[in-house]
């Protein structure tokens, strides 16, 4: 039986969720598909960092628009997402370091955003006094944080169900094409007939992409993230290193969640992957040095999620360059979460308005056109 | 002293050295395959023969003389070739059959032709009101005591479940002069009409004279109350006293120790991570991995042996052991096998052992509101969530234990859902009216037992790393 909606959206991500959701508040009627369930790969099991920290400036005017969302969130989605906000730091390591820190947060100054703020020694020990004592400052972004990735996730669906989204889990999106002017997709038995489709499908989206006539570079990637037992609280903001693969962040219940994107091998068909502990060893080794109080902590519990990294770290994000009603939005190359919020209101904008106030040109999906190459 | 695994790479790594595992590793060492037995215990015997080289315990029949079944697989494996490590916990097993082991507090990987996981069995969970009271422990805790210290309860102690190793623990007790006050037997009346077809299968079985004498030995000491429909715990702080109602009458006992037992169920926390496919045993209620009739998984290379392949006992788990040792070698060396005893005999060996099973796991199939708590009774006691909590968070929307976790966290403390796993997947089956293999169990992961982050970050640099250091 074929069902006409207003909007298909392929992938229940933080994304797909977001954008069903704000379609819903744009008084639109979309369903959303997701072959598993809403955040069972990357959205809900990300670090589940809320950062405006240390993005690409491309992506800074999302971050932006999004982090507003982020610090209204209950208001949104009935839910606190245990957002909260006592800042991300940067750490540099040495002289060299914050000197390529004071030169970025000049470069955003100069462009106008104020967000990053530079710090010496002793405002990064104020905020951070866990750190070795050589480090000589960073840069602070004080309104990010972090949330639950999962529970945001499916606040995000849960909402989105509630304004009217169908929500179509378990079973993929198959036969995506378009005639008669419309979209249609299989699920299962049924057919969903639409003029939008949302293309939110994560480590999933190239090869919708691509079907559709626009290949994108992108690869499958699996950054590993572990937990730690219960140690005694000894710091709020989340810390990332300026020089070395490690993000650090302790919760309410004391748990420490270590990231900062070493690599797992995905296997993208069997929803697996496969942890690469040698590479979680030097994690655990550069924890190992600069939080001491961290060394008797246990390692409980280490994982991956699954998602798409784009060859030049920035998403696609946008409408297509082929095909009127389609759009693009995947490729968060693992910095996707805290833009999600955002990234759902301004794609349900570009929908409904055909336009939006925030900037995301730069992120569209002809930057890959072979006649811009 | 530490000793690390003496190669990089064997052809056979068998994991736990209970029977399963002594058996496989025996049989693959002496088809000449290098063989290494990693095992968590300070030595060999698993559960069941747990102590079997250093008990205090030596007059013979206070233990049984199926324990001491447990001494000739032992040196079985002494006189074979096969390199062994006890205190060694396997915390990490993927689908590349990279192991990782702590011993010693350091952290080694080696890697293996063919895997035999022999992990065994765990008590099944028993979520009454005030399971978590200090004071209220598993047989299993017990027996450990038992086994290893020759400790046994003095003051006032209650029993209560069902299944054959709670009568092996009584009578265990009793002969060391342990003091039990009552058994409170949980067995549904209607269960012995169910096992009734599958009574021939056990008479003959080995099962059926050692059983029956054992019940009758305990019986001969201890008041036993039988039909219980209801169990639960209290006291302000500590064990204080049981209430339970058997034939429709509630009665409370003053109790310091209650120790509960409804059957084990297979310890699937490393085959899962690894990635083999399970299934909901609708009769043994539990997971139990998809396996062939050697024992091999869905993961290959990866073979399962013993209870943790499903429950079957000691003497059947012996012939699991042999039998997916005798594939493993039959697979990577062919000509060795013909000085193996015949895969014929060893499936031979198997059926007779598994003689009677059904008529067990029929008998002995706890009871629901046993398996299935409500209210404020506790679920998972890491993160102190009620049955209430659960079936709050199916109200808005929590499909399946996964999902659970996003709303209340249960499964990942430190057990990993060892002792709340089968209570969450049958809890929300019943809310969400589906069947637990439609609800699925927890995604595990390695650590699949914590290490320090100290052990990991002393990981020895992988040799790329190495390498980069080398050119400089």
């Amino acid at each position: 039986m074929t069902r006409n909606v207003d909007a298909i959206v392929v992938g229940g991500g933080i994304h797909g969720c977001s954008t069903a959701l704000h379609l819903c508040l744009a008084g639109m009627k979309p369903v959303l598909i997701e072959k598993d369930y809403a955040g069972r790969h990357a959205s809900g099991v990300n670090a589940g960092g809320v950062r405006q920290l240390a993005r690409h400036i491309p992506e800074i005017p999302l971050s932006v628009r999004s982090m507003g969302i982020w610090e209204r969130i209950s208001e949104l989605v009935d839910d606190d997402c245990s957002f909260e906000s006592y800042g991300q730091v940067l750490v540099a390591e040495n002289e060299e370091e914050l000197a390529v820190c004071r030169a970025r947060v000049a470069e955003l100054n100069a462009l106008g955003f104020t967000h990053e703020e530079l710090i010496d020694a002793a405002e990064l020990r104020r905020l951070v006094p866990a750190v070795a004592e050589t480090c000589p400052g960073g840069v602070v972004s004080r309104r990010d944080g972090a949330a639950n990735p999962a529970q945001t996730t499916t606040a995000f669906r849960r909402k989105a169900e509630q304004l009217g989204a169908i929500v179509r889990e378990g079973e993929a999106a198959g036969n995506i094409r378009h005639s008669g002017g419309l979209w249609h997709v299989d699920v299962g038995p049924d057919t969903y007939a639409a003029p939008v489709l949302v293309n939110a499908a994560g480590a999933w989206a190239g090869k919708i992409a691509a079907a559709l006539g626009e290949p994108v570079p992108v690869e499958t990637v699996a950054p590993m993230l572990m937990i730690t037992s219960r140690v005694p609280h000894f710091i709020d903001p989340v810390v990332i290193l300026r020089g070395r693969k490690l993000s650090f962040k302790q919760f309410s219940n004391g748990t420490v969640l270590i990231g900062g994107g070493h690599l797992a091998t995905p296997n993208q068909d069997r929803n697996e992957t496969v942890l690469d502990w040698k590479s979680l060893a030097i994690s655990a080794r550069t924890v190992f040095e600069l939080f001491p109080v961290m060394r008797s902590a246990m390692i409980v519990r280490a994982w991956a999620g699954i998602e798409a990294r784009m060859k030049d770290d920035i998403p696609v994000f946008g409408p297509s360059s082929r095909h009127v009603g389609l759009y693009h939005q995947f490729g968060f190359s693992l910095h996707g979460f805290q833009l999600g919020p955002g990234a759902g209101a301004v794609m349900a904008e570009l929908i409904v308005n055909g336009g939006t106030q925030t900037r995301v040109g730069d992120l569209g999906i002809d930057r890959f056109h072979p006649s811009t190459l | 002293m530490t000793v690390a695994p003496k190669r990089e790479a064997y052809d056979i790594v068998v994991i736990g050295a209970g029977p399963a595992g002594l058996a496989a590793a025996a049989t693959s060492a002496e088809a000449g395959l290098s063989t290494l037995l990693l095992d968590e215990n300070i030595g060999p015997g698993g559960q069941v023969f747990r102590a079997i080289g250093s008990t205090p315990l030596t007059e013979r029949n206070q233990l049984g003389a199926d324990y001491w079944a447990g001494a000739d697989l032992v040196q079985a494996l002494r006189a074979s070739n096969a390199e062994v490590i006890h205190r060694a916990t396997v915390w990490s097993l993927d689908r590349n059959l990279e192991i990782a082991v702590s011993i010693g507090g350091a952290s080694a990987f080696v890697t293996a032709q063919r895997v035999i996981v022999a992990t065994g069995a765990l008590e099944r969970p028993f979520p009454i009101p005030g399971w978590t009271l200090p004071g209220v422990m598993t047989a299993g805790a017990a027996q450990t005591m038992l086994k290893s210290s020759a400790l046994v309860p003095d003051g006032r102690t209650l029993i209560a479940g069902q299944g054959p190793l709670l009568w092996l623990l009584a009578a265990q007790i009793l002969r060391l002069g342990g003091r039990i006050d009552c058994i409170l037997d949980t067995t549904e009346r209607g269960n012995y009409f169910a096992a009734l077809p599958h009574a021939f299968a056990f008479l003959t079985s080995p099962y059926f004279t050692k059983g029956l004498s054992m019940m009758r030995e305990v019986k001969a000491k201890v008041q036993v109350v039988s039909g219980v429909t209801e169990l639960s715990a209290s006291g302000d702080g500590q064990l204080a006293s049981v209430s339970y109602v058997a034939g429709g009458k509630r009665e409370t006992i003053p109790s310091d120790l209650l120790l509960l037992h409804q059957g084990v169920v297979p310890n699937v926390n490393l085959a899962m991570s690894a990635g083999v496919e399970h299934r909901w045993d609708e009769l043994q209620l539990c997971w139990s991995p998809v396996l062939d009739a050697n024992g091999d998984s869905s993961v290959a290379g990866i073979a399962i042996a013993g209870d943790g392949a499903g429950i079957g006992g000691a003497s059947a788990a012996v012939a699991r052991g042999r039998i997916a040792a005798r594939a493993a070698v039959e697979a990577l060396a062919p000509a060795a096998a013909a000085k193996l005893a015949p895969m014929s005999a060893l499936r031979a060996d198997l059926a007779k052992a598994e003689r009677g099973r059904i008529f067990l796991d029929t008998l002995f199939r706890p009871s629901p509101q046993f398996r299935i708590p409500s209210g404020d009774t506790i679920v998972c006691r890491c993160e102190e969530v009620t049955a209430r909590d659960v079936l709050d968070s199916v109200a808005i929307g929590a499909t399946g234990p996964n999902q659970l976790k996003a709303y209340r966290r249960t499964g990942m403390g430190p057990c990993q859902g060892r002792l709340c796993g089968l209570t969450v997947t049958e809890l929300m089956a019943q809310a969400r009216g589906k069947t637990p293999q439609e609800i699925g169990y927890y995604r595990l992961r390695a650590p699949v037992k914590p290490i320090t982050l100290a052990e990991l970050a002393a990981v020895p640099k992988s040799e790329a790393d190495v390498k980069a250091v080398v050119r400089g």
